[in-house]
């Protein structure tokens, strides 16, 4: 049965036309997945069955009848939830306040029933597996823990229909398992779900029907027992994609990043670790296992308490970013509407902002010279936008990532840091940032990445270091990295390597 | 020419022309606006405005504000009188030790926003009763007026040929320098990043704390040039001098274009909105319109500058990606 129906839809911003006549049914009891390319309108439908944009054309059908969405109130009424592919959480509201924002249980006079709230956040929390306290600021949470409140959030009313958008993007193999057994059991209830997502395990692991979205137009939609992977990315891009893992061996020079018994209060505790020229190490970890913290206070972004960082043998300054870049450091953080992006700026001074001073003649730095260097990182990393001049902000999740990548990878560092280097970043350009990985490697660029994609990490990782609760407890060489000894270290249950 | 083209369609365009109506109604239905002498004394009221203006102008796109200006402009014409009363008469001399205190009031206004975390709006509203009551204490009711006349008939002097003071000259340079260091270097582009997302900024490695220190100490040197100015002009330092010009300093920046949010504006816009005041405020003037009425004048304008740059931008957002992507930019895939 057929609860939510979109027909015909279409809608364009300005003159990019996002969604192109498209028609879908959710039927109840089924999770429904959707892929497509970054840029393919993926967020932007979602957006419209959440009421956030109105449909240019088309319309929405909830059990046969034409549903009108003035806003996302009246979709919230009809019953559907959507989790947002980027967070938007209230930074100064409490995360139980913000679960509930504008539904909030009430007692006598209608006053809000804070001890209510926080007895059902802590309830939706314990059925996620998620160890936050509702009582804590939203400021200051990790990407992944941002996206576990919209989660949250999402749940928190039963909802007919569940709209998810990359909901796991930032996440790591439990949190993703215990996520599913809710979604599972929702659908068990008779609730419809629509997942999108560009990690195909996933999509295969939750639902019965998959469709796939290219240039704004659904292309198909299958059972998921009747398609395979290659198939659907073959749909997706319309051409092979590259092999998704391409690690090339590379000759493995002296010590590059050295990090010594680095530990900062309340975030991680004697961290040492060693990144040689030529290496990618990844960093692996559950969600809040401390690996973003880490970069952070090696970038110099976070001062450290205790230890030292050294690059190429100099010790960096402790909190001191602009010498860590000097250094040859660069750092792709996991938050890239926050730390990534000036949201309001242009692509190409986005792109740009790290290599200024380079790019300065005589000190003089034009717009011109600004477009240039956008556009060759630009078409290296297929970013998807109406110009160079066109402001981040109207760029699609996974493009507005590539130009994170395209900023720092423009810097020509010799450190590199990335964490999550590929959130929301589609097949296609995934095989083309981890080509791009090894290749630096192979210049002998050391390379640490954080990821919560196992696969990810034990496909491009010479050595895989893992974190559990903020401290390092294993070292495992490429040729032992298996998922299994990777998640039980993760876990708290390995032997330190 | 791009740029060109698209400053054109933009807040800074409205300013302009609106300047120009001023200009030419003015010239048509005031007496005496189309006079040299009008002019003359036009640019005499704007010059401290706009030495003011161009710190102020980065200050606030970095989204930090300082409202101690004025006050630092009267502490230094007092400290000059001062100087001046305990025989101090070296120009030169009187100008370095200015430019010196205008700098360390404004390092000390910089010292509590970055050193101490609080925002700018509580440290220079602090600040601008504190440094205009130290104006007080230096000189109380007095007032120092026996500075050489030479000096005054220097600082207005017209520069050869025309009626317009030469330090016209002066603040055109320094407008210049300015604008390029906002609009064409690696430290302007890190002033808009500053002001839009500064977590995003620390992240690129911009020291948001020692930026912005450094422009609270080039406010009040600027500050205290104006101060310079001011003393000289009228020969006369007094504690009160200068008394709410942070308002009409303000004004013009917001005017002009630039967002009180900061990550906004552009200098040419600034420039534009402190002629067009001076030039309305003098006009009006010259046609009896009594001085409540240009409180209200101004004060409409203000709030018109807070709205209408969003209007605007708004607007050419539309428009400008119509032509934007007539030319798409599409990267095809290899
Ligand atoms: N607010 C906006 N203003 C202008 N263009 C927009 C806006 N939002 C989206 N677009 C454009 O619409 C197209 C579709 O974007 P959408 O966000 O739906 O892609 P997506 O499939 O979700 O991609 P991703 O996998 O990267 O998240 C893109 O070309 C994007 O640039
Ligand atoms: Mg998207």
């Amino acid at each position: 049965m057929v609860v939510l129906e979109l027909r015909d839809v279409s809608k364009a911003f300005d003159a990019v036309q996002a969604l192109r006549a498209v028609r879908l049914g959710l039927r109840a009891g089924e999770a429904h997945g959707l892929v497509g390319e970054n840029g393919a309108g993926k967020s932007t439908l979602v957006k419209i069955l959440a009421g956030a944009h109105p449909a240019d054309e088309g319309a929405l059908l909830m059990d046969g009848r034409a549903l009108r969405l003035a806003g996302p109130a009246d979709a919230r009424a009809a019953g559907i939830a959507v989790i947002y592919q980027e967070p938007t959480l209230f930074p100064d509201l409490s995360v139980a306040e913000n679960i509930f924002m504008s539904r909030q249980p009430l007692r006598g006079l209608r006053r809000i029933d804070a001890r209510a709230m926080r007895a059902r956040t802590t309830e939706l929390f314990d059925r996620l597996g998620v160890p936050m306290d509702p009582d804590r600021p939203a400021r200051g949470l990790s990407i992944a823990d941002q996206q576990l409140v919209e989660i949250a959030k999402a749940l928190a009313f039963d909802a007919r229909v569940l709209v998810m958008d990359e909901p796991t993007a930032a996440l790591s193999g439990p949190e993703v398992e215990r996520l599913f057994a809710v979604v599972r059991a929702l659908c068990e209830a008779g609730s419809a779900v629509l997942f999108v997502s560009h990690r195909f395990e996933e999509i295969f692991a939750l639902c019965e029907r998959v469709s796939v979205m290219r240039d704004g137009r659904l292309v198909s939609t299958d059972p998921a027992a009747e398609v395979t992977v290659a198939e659907l990315v073959r749909r997706m891009v319309g051409r092979e994609v590259a092999e998704m893992y391409p690690k090339a061996e590379a000759s493995k020079g002296p010590p590059l990043l050295q990090v010594r018994g680095l530990s900062r209060r309340g975030a991680f505790t004697g961290v040492s670790l060693t990144v040689h020229a030529g290496e990618i190490v990844a960093l692996a970890g559950l969600v809040g296992a401390g690996r973003s913290e880490v970069a952070r206070a090696v970038f110099g972004v976070d001062r450290h308490d205790e230890g030292e960082v050294l690059v190429d043998g100099r010790r960096l300054r402790n909190g001191d970013t602009a010498a860590a870049i000097a250094a040859g450091l660069a750092l792709v953080p996991e938050d890239r509407r926050q730390q990534g992006l000036v949201m309001e700026l242009s692509v190409a001074r986005n792109a740009t902002l790290a290599r200024r001073w380079s790019l300065a003649r005589l000190g003089l730095l034009t717009g011109g010279a600004e477009r240039r260097a956008a556009r060759t990182w630009g078409e290296r990393l297929r970013v998807r936008s109406a110009g160079p001049d066109e402001a981040v902000s109207a760029l699609s999740g996974g493009n507005q990532q590539k130009v994170v990548l395209a900023k720092w990878l423009s810097t020509e560092p010799r450190v590199l840091i990335v964490d999550e280097p590929t959130r929301g970043i589609d097949v296609g350009t995934k095989a083309e940032v981890h080509r791009l990985l090894s290749e630096l490697a192979g210049r002998g660029v050391a390379v640490l990445m954080i990821s919560s994609e196992l696969p990810e990490v034990l496909g491009m990782a010479d050595r895989v270091l893992v974190m559990h609760e903020g401290r390092l407890v294993a070292d495992i060489p490429r040729a032992l990295a298996g998922e299994e000894t990777v998640m039980l270290a993760a876990t708290g249950h390995g032997g330190a390597g | 020419m791009r740029g060109v083209v698209r400053g054109l369609s933009s807040w800074e365009a409205v300013v302009v022309i609106a300047l120009v109506v001023v200009v030419a109604v003015g010239a048509l239905a005031i007496e005496g606006v189309a006079s040299p002498r009008f002019w003359r004394f036009v640019s005499l009221e704007v010059i401290p405005i706009a030495l003011i203006a161009l710190p102020m102008t980065l200050v606030i796109i970095t989204g930090e504000i300082d409202l101690s200006v004025a006050s630092v402009l009267g502490l230094t014409c007092a400290t000059m009188g001062q100087l001046w009363v305990w025989g101090v008469t070296s120009l030169p001399l009187l100008i370095a030790a200015a430019l010196l205190l205008g700098a360390l009031l404004g390092a000390v206004n910089g010292l509590f926003v970055t050193g101490f975390g609080l925002p700018s709006l509580a440290v220079t509203i602090g600040t601008l009763a504190l440094y205009r009551g130290l104006a007080y204490v230096i000189l109380g009711d007095r007032a120092v007026a026996d500075y050489p006349p030479e000096w005054a008939s220097a600082a207005i002097a017209p520069i050869p040929g025309l009626t317009i003071p030469w330090m016209i000259i002066v603040v055109a340079v320094l407008a210049a320098g300015f604008g390029v260091v906002l609009h064409a270097t690696p430290i302007g582009r890190g002033l808009y990043a500053m002001g839009n997302n500064a977590e995003a900024a620390r992240f690129t490695g911009i020291s948001v704390r020692r930026t912005t220190f450094w422009l609270f100490v080039a406010t009040g040197a600027m500050s205290a040039l104006a101060g310079v100015f001011w003393t000289l002009r009228y020969a006369s330092a007094r504690a009160d001098n200068g008394n709410g010009l942070e308002l009409a300093v303000i004004a013009a920046v917001l005017l002009g274009g630039v967002s009180i949010f900061g990550g906004r504006g552009r200098l040419a816009g600034v420039l534009a909105a402190v002629l067009l005041l001076g030039t309305l405020r003098n006009a009006l003037q010259l046609a009896d319109v009594p001085a409540n009425t240009l409180t209200i004048i101004t004060g409409s304008l203000l709030i018109v500058s807070v709205v209408g740059p969003n209007v605007v931008v708004k607007l050419r957002a539309r428009k400008d990606r119509s032509w934007q992507r007539g030319v798409p930019w599409r990267f095809s895939p290899r």
